[in-house]
């Protein structure tokens, strides 16, 4: 462990650690300039909010249609393991791309907006939704499977009577929390063009707008703290 | 007529177990038979194999006939297992409902194999469908749970609402794997005077794998005893008395007899 850490020290430029003291006074005068926050564009600001969420509610409703069907392909339990593997295989992929990675592809297919950021959050999400929807079909009891399987029902049945009524819960479940998970990503997506809050915020940052900067992450805190509430409700009535 | 016949059926399992050993059987219709043996003896893996839901090993004589149509044979199970399986009713020793379905469509379900395949995805069941499946949950008397999630019912009940899944499917033959084995006495009793009425009324064949022979005594007119894979006795129930049993299995036999004679008091009460 020591020897690990030695060894990163330098690429991670450790060393200027002691700036955070020397240079104390400089990133005061810089928080300093947070603390009086300016809404005087809240309009706007809560315009783009809303594209951001609206943004993450599309690509996380896409990514949960195409989900569950795709989880059944991947689930060693329903598929042959020669559909299981590769399927999987792409989600990985899916998913181990960062969404602002996907985006910056998608703004160069689909243009800047926001629909690029839903479509960088679709396939990210898919991904993640391909293996945990997948691994609640796997822990599913096979028990209820049988029952349906003896009436001579068929594949479809089986999976349809038998499976999803016992992995809604968890899927519902696991689907509110990614969204809740799209908010956050989706405020920065607009860095790179792919719409909503980010953007603003970005051209703050660059312009050295404190006070701006300092409202929208207030109004990004509050956007986000209330989804939080929102889907934990919806939660509680829905599982 | 003969309503099951079973020929030189074998199963050898991954791990080299052998569960089957060359079994001959021949159930005829509207029997009533109960299948005993002691854990591992082979019974739930006879059941499995009626109902065609493991093949057996492939031997040139082996094959299975449910109803004049063959559910497996050479160790292949049929093309149109489908099909088969319609007539063929299985209930479980874990009921095998799904929990969080309604009673009604945990019965409902009972008619997937007679559908097509939109209008069975969709829940498209008819209203005959649904008077069916009532009609059947009256028969074994839980009518008033219909509404009720499956979970949320006692054991007894949920397997008479299995038993009321097979009765909706228009099952010709019912094959129940250890029904009572998790069930206390009470529910037990019902379950099995559940099966008794619908054998008797509908003359639906049924076999019955039990763990104690109090119960094949006092319900079954056949009882078919198994030990490793083979068949050690066929014949009339009261012809398997305990000293029988103690002959065929030896020490084991205990275990095969209610241990409790309160208990056995308690159904010698129910059958007088």
């Amino acid at each position: 462990m020591a020897t690990l850490l030695a060894w990163s020290f330098g690429p991670s430029e450790m060393y200027k650690a002691t700036g955070l003291i020397t240079y104390g006074g400089n990133m005061g005068k810089y928080a300093s300039g947070f603390l009086a926050p300016n809404f005087h564009d809240w309009k706007y600001y809560l315009e783009e909010m809303l594209v951001t969420v609206q943004t993450a509610l599309w690509g996380t409703f896409l990514a949960a249609i195409f989900g569950m069907p795709i989880s059944l392909l991947c689930s060693n339990n329903l598929a042959p393991i020669w559909v299981v593997q590769p399927v999987r295989r792409l989600m990985d992929a899916a998913r181990s791309i960062n969404e602002l990675v996907w985006a910056v592809f998608f703004v160069v297919a689909v243009g800047l907006g926001p629909f690029a950021g839903v479509m960088a959050i679709f396939v990210n999400t898919l991904g993640v939704f391909g293996k945990l929807y997948s691994e609640a079909v796997e822990a599913s009891d096979p028990r209820p499977v049988e029952g349906i399987r003896a009436t001579g029902a068929s594949k479809i049945h089986e999976i349809l009577y038998g499976i999803i009524p016992q992995v809604m819960p968890l899927w519902i479940s696991y689907t509110l929390y990614r969204f809740e998970a799209n908010v956050r990503g989706a405020t920065i997506l607009g860095i790179v063009g792919a719409g909503g809050i980010g953007q603003v915020l970005f051209e703050n940052v660059r312009g050295f707008y404190y006070a701006e900067t300092a409202a929208l992450m207030l109004m990004m805190i509050a956007t986000v703290a209330i989804v939080d509430i929102i889907s934990q409700q919806l939660r509680r009535i829905m599982v | 007529m003969s309503n099951i016949q079973i020929a030189s059926l074998s199963k050898t399992f991954a791990n080299g177990t052998k569960a089957l050993n060359g079994l001959d059987l021949n159930i005829r219709s509207g029997e009533m038979v109960a299948l005993i043996g002691a854990s591992g003896s082979g019974k739930s893996t006879l059941v499995r194999h009626i109902a065609g839901l493991i093949g057996s090993d492939v031997n040139a004589g082996t094959s299975i006939n449910v109803d004049g149509r063959i559910v497996q044979a050479k160790g292949r199970i049929a093309a149109d297992i489908r099909n088969i399986r319609r007539n063929i009713g299985v209930v479980f020793q874990q009921f095998n409902l799904v929990g969080r379905l309604s009673v009604l469509t945990n019965v409902l379900t009972g008619k997937l194999g007679q559908m097509p395949l939109l209008a069975g995805a969709l829940g498209n069941f008819s209203l005959a469908d649904q008077q069916v499946a009532m009609q059947a949950l009256e028969r074994v008397g839980i009518a008033a749970t219909a509404r009720q999630r499956a979970s949320t019912l006692s054991g007894g009940q949920q397997q008479r609402a299995a038993i009321a899944r097979a009765l909706v499917q228009g099952a010709k033959v019912l094959i129940a794997d250890e029904p009572i084995a998790s069930l206390d006495p009470a529910s037990a009793r019902r379950v099995m005077e559940t099966l008794v009425g619908i054998n008797r009324e509908d003359g639906i064949t049924i076999i019955v794998s039990l763990h104690q022979v109090e119960y094949a005594r006092r319900f079954c007119p056949r009882t078919i005893a198994m030990q490793a894979g083979r068949i050690v006795f066929d014949g009339p129930s009261v012809a398997l008395t305990n000293e029988r049993l103690t002959e065929i299995y030896g020490s084991a036999s205990e275990e095969l007899v209610l241990p409790d004679a309160a208990d056995l008091n308690s159904l010698k009460a129910v059958a007088a």
